[in-house]
């Protein structure tokens, strides 16, 4: 995983509750057998007049004008401002591959689907809890500035804005360790490789019907 | 005193990390081809190997053609994904259902079929109805790609400890309601994220009487309420389920495990984060009209109206939904026309779905609007059993398609898939925008309201047709 490292980042606002991962990544998508690419694809239905289908020239699409991400003063956007519920549905990871891939780096939303919010952090994408009165005010700031923009210090656990106002979050410290040192978390749990012996030797004395 | 999930939790605990995280170890992992093959690919790179081969068991089924099987995939990209697939677990010895094998089908189908999901298992699968297995009194849920191979590696996972919820459903289910429109029922009421951060126990009386069948359908869409993890105490009914299933144990051995298994229930006077209620004789069946399960209202109600809603957020879902859905404010559910039907999906594809859904149809024909009607059993075994049944008959009979067992419409990524604009009584989970097709209307319903619509060619009350 690539260590996170704070950032200075244009936000993006998508105005909608309970945005599912077949919407971040539509299923004809995730017939790759890939991990990269699927950002040209993200939020395709939303994001494009035409039906997308795999492989087809980016080039030749049909942008819709009033979907959010085509407009121009979000391009190069690395933080996407949500609501609540964001990532619901299918345990997709794609999900976070094609967001990562557009460019996010970071997601703020008042709450998060679990498995979502558990896929960001094994990759490196910072899913950021805020509460619904300070994500209201930011999507109030973004649409009315243009080039608004947040600060992320992961270190400190703030979010700050242009204007000085600064917000603290809560991750959980394996995580956040896990995200600054981009550590590859099957090394970490292989490092205790002598407790899942002992503990599955246990579990077979226990119930070794769950052993062949 | 323990609720069921403690015990679960305890008895896998490898190694306790602050704030509620533990290395848990995995008991069961079950594997399909979409969300598997990177994680197969980063096992290779890393120069790894799989931990514990018995504890995988693999299948291919969303992108499986349902029609004739003889000829294999035609689109290139879901043939690639599923030779990967084989072409791994042959490589590293992983037991597979091949497609042309009877015990192939819905990941979430076999698992319990098999045997191969057992109480008080650990059971992960890349996929987020992997809830279903906990009718077993499992933990089982859902994973991304990530950590499928960090249990393919590790046999273990680094799990952040769920608050806990009891769903008390009492009571008894009127005729023609089941197990669906209960879980229909508590969506609407707690909303698709009521569920999240929490492990939610289904029980009461109405929960007892339910089949396997039903609390698989229960616990299936617990995830849609947003609990990554539902499940159901052991009785009777579950043992008698796993009694002689392939991978259950035998003889002494399923002495010893029904003797464990029978203390997999949440203790008398447990205390849980939070209990919710609800009166099995007020549930009625269920419909969606949006495009999020929790957008869902009673068969005899009528599409709501936005401007009733007072959070603008919400209202402007609601609107962007009806919108979406072609659905204008106080229409009778009744009067929803219908383009398509689907019966199948790891919610509603077993046995008893498609016995009640043929009940409706026997001796009746599609209506004239209806282009589509497909039953998609969901496995081989499934299948087979329906056709000794002679279910396969009474749904030809009626003008529906029999097909091979898979996930198909239920997310479309066969070839089985809404046009724009078509509408769908589906027995699937989720309703979502193109989740059968970009710019397919969903709704979602039990079997047997499903298999009245197509008779009807609308909605109709199942209860006024049985
Ligand atoms: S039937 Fe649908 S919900 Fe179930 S595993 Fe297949 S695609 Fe997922």
């Amino acid at each position: 995983m690539e260590k996170f490292s704070n950032l200075k980042g244009l936000v993006a606002p998508l105005d909608r509750a309970n945005v599912d991962t077949d919407a971040i990544i539509p299923k004809q998508f995730l017939k790759s057998i890939n991990r990269s690419g699927f950002g040209k694809n993200l939020f395709d239905e939303w994001r494009y007049l035409d039906n997308g289908e795999p492989e087809m020239d980016i080039t030749k699409r049909k942008p819709n004008p009033d979907f959010v991400l085509n407009q121009a003063r979000y391009q190069g956007a690395e933080i996407l401002l949500t609501r609540t519920n964001f990532g619901c549905g299918s345990s997709r990871e794609h999900a976070v591959w094609a967001l990562q891939d557009y460019g996010f780096r970071v997601i703020i939303a008042p709450s998060f689907a679990d498995i979502f919010f558990n896929n960001s952090f094994k990759v490196g994408l910072l899913s950021i809890v805020l509460s619904v009165s300070i994500v209201d005010r930011m999507f109030q700031e973004v649409y009315e500035s243009e080039g608004y923009s947040l600060e992320v210090n992961l270190d400190c656990q703030t979010v700050t804005t242009s204007g000085g106002e600064s917000y603290a979050f809560d991750i959980d410290p394996f995580r956040k360790s896990n995200l600054l040192n981009g550590l590859d978390e099957i090394g970490l749990t292989l490092q205790h490789m002598d407790l899942i012996k002992a503990f599955e030797e246990k579990h077979r004395i226990n119930q070794p019907w769950l052993f062949k | 005193m323990q609720t069921l999930y403690e015990k679960l939790w305890k008895s896998h605990v490898v190694q306790e990390k602050a704030d509620d995280l533990a290395l848990l170890y995995i008991d069961r992992h079950l594997v399909h081809e979409v969300t598997s093959p990177q994680a197969f690919e980063g096992l290779r790179i890393a120069g790894r190997r799989p931990w514990r081969l018995d504890s995988v068991l693999a299948v291919a089924d969303h992108n499986v053609p349902t029609t004739e099987r003889a000829y294999g995939i035609n689109d290139p990209i879901s043939r690639l994904q599923v030779d990967t697939l084989d072409r791994n677990c042959e490589e590293l010895g992983i037991t597979e259902f091949k497609m042309d094998d009877v015990r192939q089908g819905i990941v979430h189908v076999i698992g319990p079929e098999q045997g191969a999901t057992l109480p008080g298992m650990t059971v992960v699968c890349g996929d987020s109805h992997t809830s279903t297995h906990g009718a077993f009194a499992c933990l089982a849920f859902g994973i991304g790609t990530s950590e499928v191979e960090h249990v393919l590696a590790t046999q273990c996972l680094s799990i952040k400890k769920a608050k806990e919820m009891q769903i008390l459903v009492d009571g008894t289910l009127g005729r023609g309601v089941t197990a669906k429109d209960v879980a229909l029922a508590i969506i609407g009421e707690i909303g698709t994220a009521g569920g999240t951060g929490y492990a939610v126990e289904f029980s009461g009386s109405t929960v007892r009487a339910l089949s396997m069948e039903g609390r698989m359908t229960l616990c299936n869409m617990a995830i849609e309420a947003g609990a990554r993890a539902g499940m159901i105490a052991v009785d009777d009914i579950t043992i008698e389920y796993i009694s002689e299933r392939p991978f259950a144990p035998k003889g002494d051995l399923w002495e010893k495990a029904t003797a464990y298994w029978r203390t997999l229930r949440s203790d008398d006077g447990v205390i849980f984060d939070k209990v919710i209620n609800l009166d099995a004789a007020q549930i009625k069946p269920q419909v969606t009209w949006g495009t999020s399960p929790e957008m869902v209202i009673t068969v005899d109600g009528r599409v709501p109206d936005p401007a009733q809603t007072i959070d603008s957020v919400k209202r402007k879902d609601m609107e962007r939904a009806l919108e979406y859905m072609g659905l204008t404010p106080n229409t009778s559910i009744c009067e929803i026309y219908l383009d398509k039907i689907f019966i199948g999906s790891c919610t509603n594809s077993r046995i008893e779905d498609l016995r009640a859904a043929a009940q409706v149809v026997e001796g009746k024909y599609i209506a004239t609007n209806i282009k589509l009607a497909m039953v998609v059993p969901g496995s081989g075994l499934v299948k087979l059993q329906a056709e000794q049944e002679g279910l396969d008959k009474i749904f030809r009979d009626a003008g529906f398609e029999w097909r091979e067992p898979g996930c198909s419409m239920c997310l479309a990524m066969n070839d089985d898939y809404l046009l724009p604009k078509e509408r769908c009584a589906s027995t699937s989970n989720r309703n979502f925008e193109g989740r059968q097709g970009p710019a397919g209307r969903t709704h979602l319903v039990s079997p047997a309201m499903a298999a009245a619509a197509a008779i009807a060619g609308h909605f109709v009350d199942v209860r006024e047709v049985l």
